[in-house]
Parts: C-alpha cells; structure tokens; sequence
C-alpha cells in the first residue's frame, strides 16, 4: 500500500507542476494586472515603478523560472493585491470553506441516504415519488437562484436566518469556527444548505438506484429466508453494498464542494476562499491563482487517496497494492 | 455575481419587500454592508476606493475632502503659499491619537516620509508626495517646498492619511492589519479586522470634530448586488452602497427603506482614436481600408451629436446619470460655466458626415469593458445603435475589465492603444478638473508625466500649454479660468466624448440618511440618525 501512496503523491506532484505552467502563462495572456490596481492619477514614471517592483518587466520565462525555484523552497509568492504570501491568504480563508463543506457533507449524507434508501425500499409510494422529484429539482435549479431564493425566504421573509456573512466564531486549537456558538450555526445554515443541495441529491439518486439493485440479489433474499429481522437486512446487508458508490462519489463530490464553493461563497458573502479565488481571478492576482489552484490539485489527490483507502476497508476484494494507478 | 438577475429574482424582490422589513438592532450601532472590500487597514497600502475609504474613518488628512470633494480643514487649520515655492500648514491643535498621545508635526512628517515606501504597493501614494520637501517650523507648522509653484498642493495632500510617528510610522502593512498600528485621529477607532468578512470600528470619544453617533461601526463587504438588497431588507445591515440600478425603482416603494443619491465626480466618456490613419477597427462599407475618419473633428461631433443621453439616462440608466457636457460635474474647480451636453441632433450629425467627406458613413466597432461602471455594456450596446442610425454602422465588443484594460492601453501594435472607439470612465480623485485634464487630454508625454490615460492620443499643444501653465498658476481664480479655457478648447476639438456622470446610489433602513458623497465613498460619519 505504501508503494502505492508513494506513486500517486509522485504522479500529483506532476500534475501540480502542469497546473502551475498552464495557470501562470495562461494568466499573463489574459492581460496585465498593473491595469487592475494602479491608481488612475499615476503617471506613467509611477506605474512603471509598480511594474518594475512587482516584477513584471521582466520576460515571462524569466518570472516563471522565478516562481519555480521559490516554489522549490515554499514560498508561492507574494499576492499582487495584499502584497501578503499568496499561500497565507489561502490558508487563513480556509477554515471557513472547510467548515462550509464539511457541514454541506454532512447534509447530504443525514438527508440523502435515509430519503434514497426510503425510496429504494418503497419505489412506487407517494412520499418516495416526492423525494424523487424534489431531487430532480435539486439537480437542476442553479445554485446562485437557489441561494437568492434562500435569503429571500428564510432571511428577508419569515426572519428566520442571518442573510449573509458568517456569525461568531471561536478558536478550536487556533482555527476559528463558527458551528460551536449559535450564532455561527444560524450563519452556517443557508449557505451549507446551499452548497448540499446539489449533493443531497445525487445521494439520493445513487443510494435509490443502489437499494433496489441490492434487493434483488440472491444473498437479500437468502437473508430474508433464513429468517433475519428487516431492519438488519437493510443496516448491513443492503447498506453496506450501497455504500461503495455512495463513498467514491462523496469522495469526489467533497473536493469540488470546497474548490467550487464560489458561487455560494460570492452570494452569502461567507469569508471563503472561493470569495478570494473568484476576487483575485477579476484582479489578476496571478499568485494567489497559481497558490490557489495547486491546492486544490493536491486536495483532490488526497481526497482520491482516502477514498480508495476507505474502499479497501468497505470491500475487502479491493487490494490497493495490486490496482497500479 | 453582480449580474445575478433573473425576473423571477425580481418578482421575489418585490414579494420579499411587501413582508415587513425585520427590527433593527440598536440605534448607536450601524451596520453597512459595502459592495467592495479593502484589501488593507494601512492606510498607505494601496491608493484604492474601498481602502481609502475605510482610512477616512480610522485616520484624519491634513486637508479633509468634504461630500463633493471640497478642501476642509483637517489636521491643517489653515495653509497658504508663503512664497512662489513654499507652502505653510498651520496644524490644529490638542488633538490625540486613539492611543491619547498628541498629534504634532512629527507625525506629519513622519507620515509623508512613510507613504511612498511601503513594501509591496500595488499602488502608492507617491504620485501626491514626490517633489516636495517637508518641513517642521515648529510643533504645530510645517513648511512644503517645490522646486517649481505647485497651486495643488492642498488637493495632493488631501488624500494622504495622517499615521502615528509612535506607532504607525515604523510598522509594517502586517501591524496595521492586526491593529497594532492602526493608530489616528479620526472619528472611529479601530477594532477588529477579519477580512473578508468585516471591519469592526468604535466611536473615538474624543475626536477634535465633535463624537460621532455611531458607537459601533460594523463594515461587511457583500459583494453580490441580490445580497446586498436582501441583507438590508433582512435587516442585517443598516445601510448599503451601490444599489444595482435594476432594484432601485422596487426599494422605492418598500417601507422602510431610504435612498440616499448623488452625483459622482466619474465621468462615463468616449475616448476616439485620434492618432493612426489606418484605425484598426474603422474600416469602409463592405469591409474595405479608409482613412481614419475619427481625425476629423467634424466625425466627432457628428458622433456626438448622434448620441442621446436623455435616451440613456432613461432606459439604461433608470434615470441614475446626468448628460455630460465637460470632464467633470457643475460645481467642480475649473469646470466651465459654459459648457453643456451635446444635443441630440442626428440630421445634423449626418449633415457633418456629409460634410466631412464620408455621407454614408463607415464601419465601426465600439468596445467596453462589461464590468467595471454602472451598465457600461449597456451603455455602449445603445451608442452602437445610436451610431448605426446616423449611418456609422457599429459593432459591439465588450469585456471583462481584467482584459479590457490592457487591451485598451497597451494591446494595439508597438505597445498603443489597441481599439478606436472606447467607453470608460474617469474619477477626480483630486476632486478638480486638473486631473482629468492631464490624465486624459493632454499630449501623451511620458517624460513629463501627462496624458497617462490618453488613450485616444488626442494632442493639443494649446491645450497643453494651458493645462501647464494651470499647475503654475498658485491664484486660485487664475486658475480656475485657465483649467476651464482649456476644457473648452479640448470640448470643442472633441478630445473625448463626454456621455454621463454616475449618480450613485445608497438604501438604508428608515431612521437613518446618508449624505451621498461625490467620490462614492462610504463613510459612517456620513450617516446620520433622524
């Protein structure tokens, strides 16, 4: 198994290194960030001392390289705009994404696998109709007019909810969050609700599909003759077969929940770093870009990486060693 | 996300706001949800809108700029040229930091040897500080000294947030974002910064201009325009800036909910090609090379008078612009009393293409940028139309600003201006028509720091001369006249085509108005209880 995290965290590497390429020259083709922040009072003699100090007067190659061997060492650069280490802007926004995510998982997966196994168990009964047809709208209602519609209901109408913006937090071991104090947690649900929409969901759709093929296996019905109680035959036998599409998907699904939480992050104004990323696209600031999507290269590695681990312990058949890539 | 609009989300808008709006919270907080975030509390970070504008609240200026930019005296009672080169600020007096140590000339100085410096500026202030030499008479005087005259001094200095010599003048941006330095004079004080998320300041019980309301000042940047709406309608911010155009006409008739408008010192306006024969984007009917015909001044004001600003005021603008005639609004320094907004005139526009040659007009593509003024794409999408009425077919190209700009600047052959029609706007920061007169209009000059934003290469030598001769001239009535001859003559080559000036716009909750402020910042002692 070793061997086999060696190799994927040796392939990633390259992929990292790919991203960064194709993100820093991608970017220096798009335009020229001096545009984005100078001052319009400045004459031209100040611009190019912004331009000279940033390091932009030099030939792109000549930057990359630049970027390269300080890399090498760690250091991802500093943000054009906060004149701060890209990666510490990530980093300091990250807790909040997290948290945002984590909870947004957690969400699908109370909601979605009891609703998707109810209606696998029961297909043709009303509520199980319902809940189908809730998750066709959860899949197809974009999420900014999700979210608008959100705030309009639960904030702005009945007052239930803060709008926007994240509530209180408190630190848990240095890191700020917010679902420990009641005021966090009121600002945490709309967003996270948000963000699960999509994934509640398609956990629905999977676990569905999932318990009504299970159902007909031999071994259920073997269950069922041999005399087991219902409630044992769906706890183990049915969930733990379901659980294998259902955790590779999640698996997945979390990495892009906390990389392309943008949407959410811009219309609940939740201090993220989607809300950073999408900022320093509209600005230009190359390093927090290049910072930014390396990170999110390396997450899916390792997401990938527990997910495959975590297969190897739900289906014994699985031998990681053996599956090369 | 700012252009998340949907008519479903306005019809829900329109629900939402028939539901009573929600309690506020208590009368001495205000809560203002901002549509753009500061990237930094160090006040010389970066010369940026929303950086500045948390500044003004936290920090004092030697001069302060009042709600249409007029000079008021700040940490300067009183400043006036001593000779042909030297300027002397009187400071005020007894003032205290936050941190209760006194405000003196050191702190001045301090400041003004600081600003140009700090690392990692995207942007400095140096623009305002180079040049001149300070000076410390005594504790409360301080001299500045050019090497030439320099009337704008008090408009330069007026920009530059005053710091701590104790604590502010060695400390890193790092200091002040923790607030270790984050030290003024000013109405608020500092007290938290969480970024992305909110900027928490406290009334300074002691601020020389009198307490301010507010005991509690929270700034959320919302960036969203939808959620912004809905934040105040929710009640979990007080006040809001930028109102989208598309939910001002619904936050009218909702109870509750106060608008506060003003006119801004941005100018939307048309830069045109002006210096190539051979245009890029001008071509012939059918396609073919033409001569430039934007060179001629009679196309330009045939341009000009084809475009009805009433007509764009009223459709894409909901009534938010004022037809433009000139650089900046009535009322401005150096602006001209005699200068008014181009009348819709098309027979007259097609009677000047005739005239100069091209009675069937040319082919023509306009460009913007798609997100950087109120509307800007629309702006333009209805001069095209405009244009193609008078027989100037035109095309329509926008962009994001993130590569608009470039392109515009720097994106045609040998590093110029790559387009031949443009829209963008112009902000005078300085509040007075010398700085759009420069920026703009004057001969690109990179020796001598003009026309930095000409980028239609417009050139005038007279036009230059008494822009030149302006920022001689220290006699404020001199040179009121001299920037406004200059505006004229350049208003009358067609320099640029003014279209509009912005008018912003702010919603609050009732019980509180906003006095609107022609730099479009958004100042908590701005704002007042009823």
């Amino acid at each position: 198994m070793s061997v086999f995290i060696l190799r994927r965290l040796m392939q990633s590497a390259l992929v990292m290194v790919a991203m960064a390429a194709i993100v820093f020259f991608g970017m220096h083709l798009v335009g020229d960030p001096v545009d984005m922040f100078v001052s319009p009072d400045m004459d031209q003699a100040d611009i190019e001392q912004v331009v000279r100090a940033l390091g932009l007067d030099r030939p792109i190659l000549e930057q990359f390289w630049a970027f390269v061997t300080s890399a090498l060492q760690g250091d991802l650069g500093q943000s054009f705009v906060f004149g701060q280490p890209a990666l510490g802007l990530i980093l300091e926004r990250m807790p909040a994404t997290l948290e945002l995510a984590f909870i947004a998982l957690l969400m699908a997966i109370v909601f979605g696998i009891p609703l998707g196994l109810y209606a696998g168990l029961k297909p043709d009964s009303p509520v199980s109709r319902t809940i189908m047809a809730g998750s066709i709208l959860g899949f197809s209602l974009p999420t900014f007019w999700v979210g608008i519609m959100l705030i309009m209901v639960f904030a702005v109408m009945l007052g239930w909810l803060p709008s926007t913006g994240r509530g209180e937090t408190v630190d848990v071991l240095g890191v700020p969050v917010s679902f420990l104090t009641l005021d966090g947690l009121r600002h945490l649900i709309l967003p996270a609700f948000n963000l699960a929409l999509l994934k509640i969901s398609l956990v629905i759709r999977l676990t569905r599909a999932g318990t009504r093929e299970v159902m007909l296996q031999d071994y259920i019905k073997f269950a069922r003759a041999k005399g087991l109680g219902r409630g044992r035959i769906v706890g183990v036998h049915v969930m733990k077969n379901i659980l294998i599409p259902v955790v590779t998907v999640l698996g997945l699904e979390f990495g892009s929940l906390i990389a392309f939480s943008v949407v959410t992050e811009t219309i609940f104004a939740w201090p993220g770093m989607g809300k950073l990323l999408i900022e320093s696209i509209q600005q230009l600031d190359r390093p927090v870009i290049v910072a930014y999507l390396m990170m999110i290269v390396f997450l899916f590695v390792v997401i990938n990486l527990v997910v495959d681990v975590l297969y190897s312990i739900l289906d014994p058949r699985v031998r990681l060693g053996d599956r090369g890539a | 996300m700012t252009s998340v609009r949907t008519p479903l989300l306005r019809a829900a808008v329109a629900f939402a706001c028939a539901a009573a709006v929600s309690a506020p919270a208590l009368a001495s907080d205000l809560r203002i949800g901002v549509a753009s975030e500061a990237t930094s509390i160090d006040p010389h970070f970066h010369n940026l809108g929303p950086n500045n504008q948390v500044a003004s609240q936290i920090f004092d200026r030697l001069i302060n700029q009042g709600d249409r930019q007029q000079l008021q005296p700040g940490l300067a009672v009183s400043w006036k040229p001593i000779d042909n080169t030297t300027w002397e600020f009187k400071l005020r007096e007894g003032v205290t930091f936050h941190d209760g140590s006194p405000f003196t000339a050191d702190d001045v100085l301090c400041t003004f040897a600081r600003a140009p410096e700090v690392p990692n500026s995207p942007a400095s202030f140096s623009t305002y500080i180079k040049g001149k030499t300070f000076k410390k008479v005594d504790d409360f005087t301080v001299h500045v000294t050019t090497d030439e005259p320099y009337p704008t001094m008090a408009n330069d200095l007026s920009v530059i947030p005053v710091i701590s010599d104790e604590v502010g003048c060695g400390a890193t941006t790092a200091d002040f974002n923790d607030g270790k330095a984050a030290m003024g004079t000013g109405p608020f004080k500092f007290v938290e910064y969480v970024p992305g998320d909110r900027i928490v300041l406290a009334a300074n019980e002691d601020y020389w201009g009198g307490r301010p309301e507010w005991d509690k000042v929270t700034i959320k940047p919302i960036k969203a325009g939808p959620s912004r709406v809905a934040a105040l309608l929710a009640g979990d911010v007080d006040m809001i800036s930028g109102v989208p155009t598309t939910d001002i006409g619904t936050l009218k008739e909702t109870k509750g909910i106060v608008l506060s408008q003003g006119v801004s010192n941005r100018v939307i306006y048309l830069h045109v090609d002006q210096f190539r024969e051979d245009s890029p984007f001008v071509k012939a009917n059918g396609g073919g090379d033409i001569k430039n015909p934007l060179l001629d001044q009679k196309v330009r004001l045939a341009i000009s008078k084809a475009i009805s600003r009433e007509l764009i005021r009223d459709r894409v603008m909901e009534g938010l612009s004022i037809p433009a005639g000139q650089l900046l609004p009535d009322g401005f320094f150096g602006v001209s009393d005699k200068l008014k907004p181009e009348a819709y005139d098309p027979e007259g526009a097609k009677a000047l293409l005739a005239e100069a040659g091209v009675p069937d007009g040319f082919e023509l593509t306009i460009h913007g940028p798609n997100d950087r003024y109120i509307n800007d794409a629309k702006i333009v999408e209805g001069i095209a139309q405009m244009l193609t009425r008078v027989g100037i077919k035109t095309k329509v190209e926008t962009m994001p600003r993130s590569v608009y700009f470039k392109r515009a600047s720097t994106g045609g052959e040998g590093g110029l201006p790559e387009f031949s029609l443009i829209l963008v706007g112009w902000g005078a920061g300085s509040g007075e028509a010398s700085s759009p007169l420069r920026s703009l209009i004057a001969t690109y000059d990179k020796e001598k720091g003009m026309g930095a934003a000409n980028r239609g290469r417009h050139s005038d030598a007279k036009v230059d001369e008494l822009v030149e001769q302006a920022l001689k001239t220290v006699d404020d009535g001199k040179r009121a006249a001299l920037l406004a001859e200059a505006t004229e003559r350049a208003m009358a080559n067609l320099a640029i085509i003014p279209i509009h000036y912005q008018v912003n716009t702010w919603a609050s909750r009732e019980g509180i108005v906003y006095t609107p402020r022609s730099d479009e910042y958004t100042l908590a002692h701005y704002a007042r209880s009823q």
